[in-house]
């Protein structure tokens, strides 16, 4: 049960942008501009990645299925290939230069001082611009205030491969603007 | 020196919302709603002290010399005082009630699930409300990404604390989306 009363139609972080729409605008538009917006270099599916990766590494089932699935419709690809690069982005069928970023990414997770001059020098000779190594490392530090808002206020999420599917298809169509949002859940998503 | 080339030479956050004004935007925006928005049972002091609190235990030099100036400027206090309330809340002349939210955004800090019902319970017991424990946890996680931002690009910072305190009264009555050239 949540720890605070929120709105119990709406999952995870929509539950939290209805109980308070103040704060939700600059967190859809962060989101919106990191992920969504047209990027000079990097991917929207290459951007979810690094989100979906730094949710599993925090441990927060919603924003890791969510961003997940959202990653999965941007690089019109299937399930399979996001939850090898989230077990081992090591092995996983990317770009040496998203694998670099991802090292970078998993050191913000721990502590933004935990990032070294090597872990960027070594983004920077597969590629990696600047911005990359900005929005790589704002990705995932922004990922680290949602996770810890979804899970600490002990949000419901659902436990359903078809809404996080449905709902990722969705944010690829309409971004994360604050008026896409307010979606109801279907009678037969809410119930499982 | 700086992970990237931000092409300026200010300090902290304010290098790299100068360097990417597009996420400058919804960032100050943020601060801006959560920290000084007057429609809030929470003083700014309050919330300045909750940011405060967490950036110190995320090391992050800059982030807690500025939120800590802003506190201390909103709450009459010097730096001393706030330095003590960082390293030992429990001991230092608070509120009840703000004792049991730093306790909360401290959970927070280590990560989501580390919140537990019992601490929600001992705020709401002190007089917490449910918008004060949201925003608690909110500022709390807020900090966790500015913090890691502004360390994980390696900014510089101003290493004489006065420089902060010497700011805090013009940042107080300018406010956050003014903030990256002042």
């Amino acid at each position: 049960m949540p720890h605070i009363e929120l709105p119990t139609e709406y999952p995870g972080i929509r539950s939290l942008f209805v109980f308070r729409p103040e704060t939700a605008a600059p967190l859809c538009n962060l989101a919106q501009v990191l992920l969504h917006n047209p990027h000079p270099t990097l991917s929207a599916g290459d951007r979810e990645l690094i989100a979906s990766y730094v949710s599993n590494l925090n441990t927060c089932n919603f924003c890791t299925r969510s961003h997940s699935a959202i990653a999965k419709h941007q690089l019109n690809s299937d399930l399979s290939l996001v939850k090898q690069v989230l077990a081992d982005p090591e092995s996983a069928p990317i770009s040496e230069k998203l694998r670099a970023l991802l090292r970078i990414a998993a050191s913000v997770q721990l502590g933004g001082k935990n990032v070294t001059a090597e872990e960027v020098e070594d983004a920077r000779k597969e590629g990696a611009t600047d911005i990359e190594i900005h929005d790589t490392v704002l990705i995932a530090a922004a990922f680290c205030m949602y996770n810890r808002y979804v899970d600490g206020l002990d949000t419901w999420q659902p436990d359903n491969e078809e809404f996080y599917d449905k709902m990722g298809a969705q944010r690829v169509r309409e971004g994360y603007k604050p008026s896409s949002i307010n979606v109801t859940l279907t009678k037969e998503l809410q119930t499982s | 020196m700086a992970h990237i080339e931000l092409n300026n030479e200010l300090p902290g956050i304010r290098g790299l919302m100068a360097y990417r004004p597009e996420t400058e935007a919804p960032l100050n925006a943020l601060a801006e709603v959560l920290l000084r928005s007057d429609d809030n049972s929470l003083s700014r002091g309050e919330r300045e002290l909750i940011a405060t609190y967490v950036s110190y235990l995320n090391d992050c030099f800059f982030c807690q010399n500025v939120h800590g100036a802003l506190a201390g400027h909103y709450l009459e206090c010097n730096v001393r005082q706030i330095d003590d309330i960082k390293e030992n809340f429990a001991a230092s002349p608070i509120s009840e009630k703000m004792k049991a939210l730093l306790s909360i955004a401290g959970s927070v800090q280590k990560g989501g699930k580390n919140v537990t019902p019992e601490q929600v319970e001992h705020a709401r017991a002190n007089g917490a409300t449910d918008t004060e424990i949201h925003d608690t946890v909110l500022i709390a996680a807020a900090f966790c990404m500015f913090n890691r931002y502004v360390d994980g690009l390696a900014t510089w910072a101003p290493a004489d604390r006065q420089f902060y305190v010497d700011r805090a009264p013009q940042r107080a009555l300018d406010g956050y989306q003014s903030s990256v050239y002042k």
